[in-house]
């Protein structure tokens, strides 16, 4: 398997789902090799967590691995980041190399330049090389099928299943089209395409998705198959009630990267007009992106900057606290091809009003929906959440039992369902 | 020698628009939305029902017999988008074979909240079908068919009514037969009508359903069935919504075929007959009494009343209308009373249902929401402007208190 992300260290629902999926096909007992990229500038893990790589992983939460015992971890070295775009990628670099040189003093522009260069500073270039390496590591490797995560592995999926021959099924969690909207980086798109082109199966993560991939993408329907994402069970799903945390104020979730896709700016429009109708009400953004300055800027201009709280990005032990001081969490995607952030919420028991426009609205029935960019309706809704408690009484009770029944091991049991097809086909071949 | 009485639910809710809580205005009811569906109703089934049981009545010469009990609510909407229907019943009251029956007009649950608002919506109710088709009912039906012993006390002490019609549930029957005129323990004089709700249901559910063994069904083959009965009862009371004929089974099931067919076939044994509810009454006599302490309806496999008051958000929903009560009618605002009692309407919470929500159900067929969640913020908004017209009225009052005062 190919990806490039893997908890606790993420950035957003993609090593969620690698995770959750490869849990389980190690508990039906599929030996997986999960290739992760190994980030670049070591010295600098303390605020590029997520650059971390497996290797921590072995050593601050071995217990937890255990329950991974049939998947091995590489890494490879790469400054790949799950959701950078070109440009970002090249400003994390250069942060990073600004960062080295503060440390050593002052430099002048064109020493940046030079080690710009030095540090590969063309994503692109990244990608094919992370290709390479993946094709090397391929030599030393058994395995029978090829498992590649979105776009960044989908050269090194396709590389590695010419040179051994083996069958490679794409897994879309996101295409450009929900990233950038129509305004797609075409380098990006080509390669999401020829991968899925190449690929012998391409696993959709929902029907949303599949429509993309078919229609945008020209991939033949039936190659195209859907696989629901899952939710992991938490067990301890306490409310805010059981904490005993009194609250005077409600408390409105956003919880995902701030960017384009997610639809901050709906989320403010919608706060503004929620707090035109009630008072004693915050809105929490937790998450970062490249629109965090744009949506603190925006909420400063709507004149709501003191509702509306910041946390950057949140993780762990945080995630959980937020989850129990949240009434509602608010996701106005723009484009969401699955979305396992509602699950999650309401796996901690708190409802949720998803976009219509979210792959996880096909699963999920015993939420609120609306369309992203109706910031009335999502305005009305919250307000009802927050005025009625019967409303989140019932959200709650259902949302939770329904939850339960999206099971990492049914997407498990798929793959492998595709994974045979895909098997037996070779062997008549 | 049974007897067959029909009798036929004629209803249709007024829906609420898309409305929410920046919404200001007294316009909650989606006149469009309707005006559409009564005008769909009436042509897929009101119109081309009637014909047929004017048609049907005519050729057995007084022999067939139907009862209807038509909603308060949907005769106001009749008389704004499809006029001709109430023609059409009238001219089926004019036959004398035509029973109308009682019930609360606004179809509402207000026996379950409120006995004085249930008994002024009966008022109404009797009075608008006095008026408009010239009898006055003296059978009551409640919504959804529901039932409990105090219904009959609280009917009989109205004192213009002869009987109920309930649901000829198991759990009341247990191992009795619905086929008899049974009286509630603490009352004689009001007869309980209960509804065969195998036979009904042949008719209203199963009848185009391929999969059902007796599928196709024919009215021979339904007469044997009520046939059986002979012996062992005096009346099959087959209760259904009318939008069975033309709307729940389409017209090309042959529904409307085998409602032309069954009363020849009915009427072929010399001993069966048609009556209507206030016939099957006074032809028979009470054999038993019937106790039911708790409350039944005519819904689901249940036969209970979680379709309506299941969840948190019904249950919240209720009470909060019903709360209102006093606040409303003494605005002495007579639109605004009518706009409070038609949220009365008791699909408005059957529209809450999370019940088989899950499952997309065939309920969802008569829902106008995508979900019981928006249907539950819906109502509560137009509520929320109830309250705020209650206030300002209030407000208005106080204030001219005051001013005669000084």
């Amino acid at each position: 398997m190919l990806g490039w992300e893997f908890p606790p260290f993420i950035s957003g629902g993609l090593g969620t789902a690698c995770y959750g999926l490869t849990k389980s096909m190690s508990k039906l007992g599929l030996e997986v090799t999960f290739v992760l990229p190994q980030a670049v500038g070591m010295d600098m893990r303390s605020t590029h967590v997520r650059m971390r790589t497996p290797a921590d992983i072995d050593e601050l939460e071995r217990q937890r691995l255990g329950e991974l015992k049939n998947v091995k971890f590489r890494a490879i070295e790469s400054a790949l980041r799950p959701y950078a775009s070109a440009e970002s990628y090249k400003r994390e670099i250069e942060d990073l190399i600004r960062a080295k040189q503060n440390h050593r003093g002052s430099v002048s522009a064109e020493s940046v330049g030079d080690s710009l260069a030095h540090y590969c500073g063309d994503m692109y270039a990244e990608v094919h090389r992370y290709a390479a390496a993946a094709v090397r590591l391929a030599m030393q490797e058994d395995f029978d099928v090829v498992h590649a995560h979105d776009w960044m592995t989908y050269p090194a999926g396709m590389a590695v299943a010419a040179i051994t021959g083996r069958p490679l099924v794409v897994h879309v969690h996101s295409t450009e089209f929900d990233r950038s909207g129509e305004h797609v980086n075409q380098m990006i798109y080509d390669i999401e395409r020829a991968g899925m082109q190449a690929a012998d199966k391409v696993i959709a993560v929902s029907f949303l998705t599949r429509n993309i991939i078919i229609g945008r993408y020209g991939v033949s329907s039936d190659k195209v198959e859907v696989v629901y994402n899952g939710v992991e069970r938490n067990g301890n799903g306490f409310s805010i009630g059981a904490t005993g945390i009194r609250k005077d104020e409600k408390i409105v979730l956003f919880l995902g990267r701030i960017t384009m896709q997610k639809g901050p700016e709906y989320f403010l429009g919608a706060a503004k007009k929620v707090l035109e109708a009630m008072d004693d009400v915050k809105f929490v953004m937790a998450g970062s992106g490249d629109m965090m300055r744009r949506t603190i800027e925006l909420a400063a201009y709507l004149g709501v900057g003191n509702k509306v709280l910041f946390t950057g990005f949140l993780r762990g032990e945080d995630v959980r606290k937020v989850y129990e001081m949240a009434d509602l969490y608010v996701m106005p995607s723009v484009s969401e091809p699955f979305g396992i952030a509602p699950l999650e919420a309401l796996n901690h028991d708190v409802p949720v009003l998803i976009s219509k426009q979210s792959g996880v609205s096909e699963v999920l029935n015993h939420v609120l929906k609306a369309d992203f960019w109706d910031v009335n309706e999502i305005a009305n809704k919250i307000i009802a959440v927050l005025k009625y408690p019967p409303l989140q009484l019932t959200l709650r009770e259902h949302g939770n039992f329904e939850v339960r029944k999206l099971k990492w091991e049914d997407a498990a049991h798929k793959c492998v369902q595709i994974y045979n097809q895909l098997l037996s086909s070779t062997v008549c071949v | 020698m049974p007897s067959v009485c029909f009798y036929f639910q004629v209803h249709q809710p007024c829906r609420l628009r898309h409305y929410t809580v920046f919404d200001q205005d007294n316009r909650y009811f989606d006149d469009s939305k309707n005006r559409a569906i009564c005008r769909k109703v009436a042509d897929k089934c009101y119109l081309p029902a009637n014909r047929l049981m004017l048609d049907l009545i005519r050729q057995y010469e007084g022999k067939f017999r139907v009862a209807y009990s038509i909603t308060g609510v949907l005769l106001e909407q009749l008389a704004e988008f499809a006029p001709e229907v109430i023609s059409t019943f009238d001219a089926l009251a004019r036959t004398g074979c035509v029973e109308f029956l009682a019930e609360t007009y606004y179809h509402s649950l207000s026996f379950l909240y409120s006995r004085g608002e249930f008994k002024e919506q009966i008022h109404k109710h009797v009075e608008t079908i006095e008026k408009m088709f010239g009898v006055r009912p003296k059978v009551f039906r409640n919504t959804e068919l529901i039932y409990s012993n105090s219904l009959t006390d609280t009917i009989e002490s109205m004192g213009e009514f002869d009987g109920v019609l309930t649901e000829g549930a198991d759990k009341i029957l247990r191992g009795r037969s619905p086929n008899f005129i049974y009286t509630s323990p603490r009352s004689g004089r009001v007869k309980l009508l209960l509804k065969n709700y195998t036979l009904s249901d042949d008719i209203a559910f199963r009848f185009s359903n391929r999969d059902w063994k007796e599928w196709p069904l024919m009215a021979d083959k339904f007469s044997q069935w009520v046939g059986r009965v002979n012996g062992n009862g005096y009346v099959v009371n087959l209760f259904m919504d009318y939008e069975t004929f033309g709307e729940h089974q389409w017209e090309d099931t042959g529904i409307f075929e085998f409602m032309r067919s069954l009363p020849g076939e009915i009427l072929k044994h010399p001993d069966n007959n048609f009556k209507t509810p206030s016939e099957v009454i006074a032809s028979y006599p009470a054999t038993d009494t019937i106790d039911v302490p708790g409350i039944i309806s005519w819904a689901d496999m249940e036969r209970d009343l979680s379709a309506w008051v299941g969840n948190p958000m019904q249950s919240n929903a209720l009470h909060d209308l019903y709360r209102m009560e006093q606040r409303v009618k003494r605005t002495g605002d007579e639109a605004l009373v009518a706009d409070w009692r038609k949220l009365q309407t008791s699909d408005h919470f059957y529209y809450m249902c999370t019940k088989w929500f899950s499952d997309g159900d065939v309920h969802k067929y008569f829902n106008p929401y995508d979900s019981p969640y928006d249907s539950y913020i819906n109502f509560m908004n137009v509520m929320g402007n109830i309250e705020k017209r209650c206030k300002s009225k209030s407000n208005v009052k106080t204030a001219q208190t005051v001013s005669r005062e000084v």
